[in-house]
């Protein structure tokens, strides 16, 4: 009896063991596809000579950092093809959409929430519709609506302008979707006691709301901030000159020109890469949440 | 008197409210409507003329009735484009959701390092699809590693393929780096589902006798039924908004081969300053991506009754 159990717990742990290491084979090969390209990028953009990236590109070395060595190609990048003008363009266009972003989605959605007004229901209910319409569908004729659009100072288009990629993406009804999710959860009685004390909606708002809801604050700027960094398509479709363009659309602009120097490039595109690597690996737990509770939808 | 005081003081306050609930509201509600309805309305309007974006003033813009979607119909860039989409779709919404479900059933293990590989499945995820497009051209090269790979793998017997220049292969390359980049995302929303399943269900599972494989089939997947729902509807749309990968790598081609919707609406608006043209097209994008999520809407809530 008790031989037999040892056996068969003898047996029971050989096939965890055997179990798990089979999960690990798994994902260590899943882990390699996933990094891979990641890995030859950042290797081969710190090699100098062109010639033995273009020789070891289709053996194993393209993963080894051999050779001669050094930031060379990051110093063509910002010496020739503007780099830093661009890396501001589009640092300064993602924080500034982000942070409008948040006060004017946060703030709607708080009325939505909580105050109760005519056409509240109806009001909510085209928010919730405007999800669906994407952004490409609305592109082309908005493209018109800007070029044509007045600014201040007496210009008569934005096209090749940083309001051009700032204002049409402030507004975002998902984004007021998510706020309003967030702000009907918490307990009206936090409010209720300072609306007592006299204080104005404004600064219930302020101060009692946006202090308890900085998890939903965190994940909207987390997927704004992310979207807007990445954004392509409508950039390079307003923007003609370096003055305003974004990162994405320079390293399009600079791939399609002849010759093309891949240590250049894939030193541009580090550039564009590590500093969201970097910050997503350190707020890691933040991005997973913000993630997921774009699923919430469901 | 304390009563009727409080009485128009509380009407007062209502039409105060009223008043600081549309000065919350305005800022997004302007912007919405300048930025999203007006050009949505314009979309509409615009397809049924032949508005160009820089009108020639010799010729005024005419109204064409159908001609615009007349001529898409006979348009092979935009078949093809439309086709194309809907190959996209049938091919990586099943892939891309099966693989994100796999992985996300591998990370929520609780064993040493599913911290870790978590991270390296989402990291493309941050990565810029117009850099992914670029590094993956440079993978794709004739001489380049994904021919290795593929000889490899073969022992030297297929390739080496000119992926992108090839009509059968280039759509299947794009798919492939899409998965890639995108099944990340797709494995922290079911990682948050998975979390959400009582332990207790999988716990009376293991008493009963059930295998890891029964238990996947019988727990996990109706309790995910709601996030499969979710991501597949997602991840469809997705596939047609497909852009920024195929105009990087390809612009479209070779011969049309590797055309989107979004690639040709881009293409005769921005590119040919055919506004209304391009219009038409975005028009009917939408009302496919409508569709599509009405549909699957439809058929998954079905299936939800039936149960």
């Amino acid at each position: 009896m008790t031989t037999g159990n040892a056996v068969h717990s003898r047996s029971f742990q050989a096939r965890k063991v055997i179990q798990s290491g089979f999960t690990y084979l798994v994902m260590i090969i899943l882990a390699i596809m996933f990094l891979f390209p990641i890995v030859f990028m950042l290797i081969t953009s710190i090699k100098v000579d062109e010639m033995q990236i273009l020789s070891e590109v289709s053996t194993l070395y393209a993963f080894v950092p051999r050779g001669e060595l050094g930031f060379d190609n990051y110093r063509d990048v910002f010496d020739n093809l503007e780099f830093g003008r661009m890396l501001f363009n589009s640092t300064f266009i993602m924080v500034v959409t982000v942070i409008f972003g948040l006060v004017v989605n946060s703030m709607i959605a708080y009325a939505l929430s909580r105050l109760n007004f005519k056409g509240r229901g109806l009001l909510l209910s085209i928010i919730v519709a405007l999800i669906i319409v994407p952004f490409e569908a609305v592109a082309v004729p908005l493209l018109l609506v800007v070029n044509n659009l007045p600014w201040f100072g007496g210009a008569t288009t934005w096209l090749d302008t940083y309001h051009v990629q700032i204002i049409p993406f402030i507004a975002d009804a998902f984004s007021i979707f998510l706020f309003y999710q967030f702000f009907i959860s918490i307990p009206k009685e936090l409010e209720e006691a300072a609306l007592v004390d006299g204080a104005g909606r404004f600064r219930i708002y302020w101060q009692v709301v946006v202090p308890l809801s900085k998890p939903v604050f965190a994940t909207v700027a987390i997927l704004t901030a992310l979207a807007n960094w990445n954004r392509f398509m409508w950039p390079l479709m307003v923007t003609r000159g370096v003055d305003v363009r974004p990162l994405t659309v320079g390293m399009q602009t600079f791939f399609g020109q002849d010759p093309r120097i891949w240590g250049d490039l894939l030193a541009f595109a580090s550039l564009i890469t590590i500093p969201v690597l970097i910050v997503f690996l350190i707020f890691q737990k933040w991005f997973v949440q913000s993630v997921a509770s774009t699923g919430i939808k469901g | 008197m304390a009563e009727t005081t409080g009485s128009s003081d509380w009407s007062r306050r209502q039409r105060n409210e009223s008043l600081i609930a549309w000065l919350f509201s305005a800022p997004a509600i302007i912007l919405l409507v300048i930025f999203l309805a007006i050009p949505f309305v314009m979309a509409v309007y615009l397809a049924f003329t032949d508005q160009r974006l820089i009108p020639n003033p010799n010729l005024p813009t005419q109204i064409v009735g159908l001609r615009n979607f007349i001529r898409l119909m006979d348009d092979e860039a935009f078949i093809r484009g439309v086709i194309n989409n809907f190959y996209f779709a049938i091919v990586v919404v099943p892939l891309q959701t099966a693989l994100a479900l796999l992985l996300a059933v591998l990370v929520n293990q609780k064993i040493r390092g599913s911290n870790t590989f978590r991270t390296i499945f989402f990291a493309p995820v941050v990565t810029a699809m117009v850099v992914v497009a670029i590094v993956w051209t440079f993978l794709y090269n004739p001489q380049g590693l994904i021919n290795a790979f593929v000889a490899m793998l073969s022992f030297g017997n297929l390739g080496p393929y000119n992926w992108l220049q090839d009509t059968k292969l280039v759509f299947p390359a794009i798919m492939a780096l899409s998965i890639w980049q995108g099944v990340g995302f797709q494995m922290i929303i079911f990682l948050a589902g998975l979390q959400e399943i009582p332990s207790e269900l999988y716990e009376a599972a293991e008493v009963d006798g059930a295998n890891k494989f029964q238990q996947f089939f019988s727990i996990t997947i109706p309790q995910l039924r709601n996030t499969i729902i979710f991501v597949v509807l997602a991840t469809t749309i997705l596939a047609f908004k497909l852009f920024d990968q195929v105009q990087v790598m390809t612009g479209g081609g070779p011969q049309n081969a590797s055309m989107t919707t979004m690639v040709f609406v881009i293409k005769q608006g921005w590119g040919q300053l055919k506004v209304g043209y391009a219009s038409a097209a975005s028009v009917i994008f939408f009302i496919l991506v409508l569709g599509v999520s009405l549909i699957q809407r439809f058929i998954l809530r079905e299936e939800r009754t039936v149960d």
